[in-house]
């Protein structure tokens, strides 16, 4: 394997840029890089957290998608109404795999599409009745709900209906918390904004419920774990290893989380933040009015959950950091087998990631265990303080790119000829059928957890069954064909 | 008019003070501050990248993380 050089990823990027007009062009220059680990403000090198360039087909999605989608929709035991037209509900439901555990549709409701279904006299007329109407409705069938979050699709920012009138009068009469979230798709450029604005409605609408209230007993071990949304069990198989290492857990935000857990959280003693990007906001509110510090952690591949256990355990007592060197001994022998068992079958091999949130950097730990090595990464809707940390993160000269389009990405693999794809849903199927193993890391897939000790094994063995499957070589890529005359007679 | 964006002040596994503006995601370190005794806290502050800010000076060393309105130098 010959690595690229700086000059070479630098040309790369322009020979990408030239199929652009020139104001496209001049644009998408600023969010392509080469990494430089001895810049250390990535604000010098790239520009991240803006509109995507029309006629560009970009991977993102949308403030809705980012409240419902990703914040508020995984809490189990509340009822999250995609308020508006059907679609934005109906096409992302379910979508993500956060697991939960009760019974659906009765003291949970994470995968029901809840909508108010508006149709054109709602738009015409307001569809403030009808929200109430639909919160009644709720009430009456599935009585064991916690409470409500009433999700704004565009039209309700566009036609102003009054949705904080209408929760807070419900929540009255309901005596249940009804949480109005302004989280209309056209606001901001990405999903980033939406996750913003569920941690603020989470804020000013729950968050203090408990403040008076002391009855709940707290422990010196009390922690919370903030954005993980437990796909594929992600949450689940991260939790053991704190609650092993004596820690215990509070909250769960928001995979498998309650309505409970969350008002509790203000209670713990620190916050531990795996999605700095979709969670940082609401750590930075309990750090300053709760005095409640923050850590980031990782949980992907072993190394990184050693040094991460290390470093929460820091902040704790002995006997937590004996917890915590007891767990990391306890998983060594099992994580030595795995990789004794998947390195041989995966050394060397290149991989190209294009995801969200925190994947693009926190997953490079878990390849490099294997002997892998990521050669590109970027992010659908990261800021600039995310690729301050990712620089940090990845090997010099990685490319790195922001908010990248289709032909971006097609390119980059042509060029750098990965051996793994790791990306969403959006761009599975055109690298599949250009013949590249790839793998779904929004949802893992269909597979995971992917945290943890656990996970792990999940993660190598997934990789390995990827990469190493036959069927690649036995697509026929239509332009890999030596003979083109027949090509030219199915046109 | 002066720009005056909201920033909140807080300190560092390291006892750093670090500065950040939410709406700009920028996270620096404070490289000084005026006045840091025990009766005056805030005045010029200057961060690693060169930029200065101004915050209205507090009457004692408050409580961190605390969200200010700081313009912008
Ligand atoms: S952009 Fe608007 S209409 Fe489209 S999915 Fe998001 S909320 Fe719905």
């Amino acid at each position: 394997m010959t690595e690229r050089t700086r000059t070479e990823n630098e040309a790369l990027i322009q020979e990408v840029l030239k199929a652009y007009p020139e104001q496209t062009k001049k644009d998408r220059a600023k969010h392509l890089m080469v990494n430089d680990k001895n810049v250390d403000k990535s604000k010098k090198c790239i520009i991240s957290n803006k509109k995507s360039q029309p006629g560009v087909t970009t991977m993102r999605g949308c403030a809705y998608a980012g409240a419902k989608g990703v914040v508020w929709g995984p809490i189990k035991d509340m009822v999250h109404i995609s308020h508006g037209p059907v679609g934005c509900g109906a096409y992302t439901r379910a979508g993500r795999r956060n697991y939960y555990s009760g019974f659906t549709g009765v003291n949970n409701f994470v995968t029901i599409n809840f909508t108010s279904d508006y149709q054109e006299k709602d738009i015409v007329f307001g569809g403030d009745k009808k929200l109430e109407k639909m919160i009644d409705e709720v009430e009456m069938l599935f009585p064991l709900h916690k409470g409500i979050s009433v999700l704004s699709e565009c039209p309700i920012g566009l036609i102003g209906d009054d949705i904080e009138a209408v929760a807070r009068k419900k929540s009255k009469q309901i005596n249940k918390p009804i949480v109005p979230v302004r989280c209309e798709g056209f606001r901001g450029v990405s999903q980033s904004l939406g996750h913003h604005i569920a941690n603020d409605s989470i804020r000013d609408w729950l968050l203090s419920k408990r403040d008076e209230d002391n009855s709940f007993e707290t422990t010196p071990y009390d922690v919370s774990i903030l954005g993980d949304y437990n796909i594929g069990g992600d949450a689940w198989s991260s939790r053991v290893l704190l609650e092993e290492m004596g820690l215990r857990v509070v909250a769960q935000w928001s995979g498998d989380g309650s309505l409970s857990e969350m008002e509790l959280t203000p209670k713990v003693k620190m916050n531990l933040l795996h999605c700095y990007r979709s969670m940082n906001y609401i750590s930075r509110h309990m750090e300053e009015k709760y005095g409640i510090p923050w850590l980031e952690y990782n949980f992907f591949g072993p190394t990184k959950i050693a040094e991460s256990l290390r470093k929460i355990a820091s902040h704790f007592d002995s006997k937590i950091q004996e917890g915590a060197e007891r767990v990391i001994a306890k998983y060594q022998p099992t994580m030595d087998a795995v990789i004794a068992k998947y390195r041989p079958r995966l050394q060397g091999k290149k991989v190209l990631l294009y995801v969200g949130g925190l994947r693009p950097r926190h997953t490079v730990g878990a390849y490099e265990d294997l002997g892998m090595e990521v050669v590109g990464t970027g992010y659908e809707f990261a800021h600039n303080d995310d690729y301050d940390r990712t620089m940090k993160d990845m090997k010099d000269a990685t490319l790195i790119y922001d908010d990248a389009s289709a032909h971006e990405l097609d390119e980059f693999v042509k060029v750098l000829k990965p051996d793994l794809v790791g990306s969403g849903i959006k761009e599975k199927y055109g690298f599949q059928k250009m013949g590249v193993p790839f793998r779904q890391m929004h949802s893992w897939d269909y597979s995971g957890p992917y945290h943890g000790y656990d996970g792990f094994a999940i993660f190598a063995r997934d990789m390995d069954m990827t990469i190493n499957n036959p069927c690649w070589s036995k697509i026929p890529v239509p332009w890999k064909q030596a003979d083109k005359s027949s090509l030219a007679a199915t046109a | 008019m002066s720009i005056m964006p909201n920033v909140i002040i807080r300190k560092n596994q390291q006892g750093q003070l670090s500065f950040y503006v939410p709406k700009k995601d920028l996270e620096e370190m404070v490289v000084s501050i005026e006045y840091d005794g025990p009766s005056a806290w805030g005045g010029e502050v200057q961060l690693v990248d060169g930029s200065k800010y101004y915050i209205e000076p507090l009457e004692a060393p408050p409580q961190l993380p605390l969200t200010l309105r700081v313009k912008r130098l």
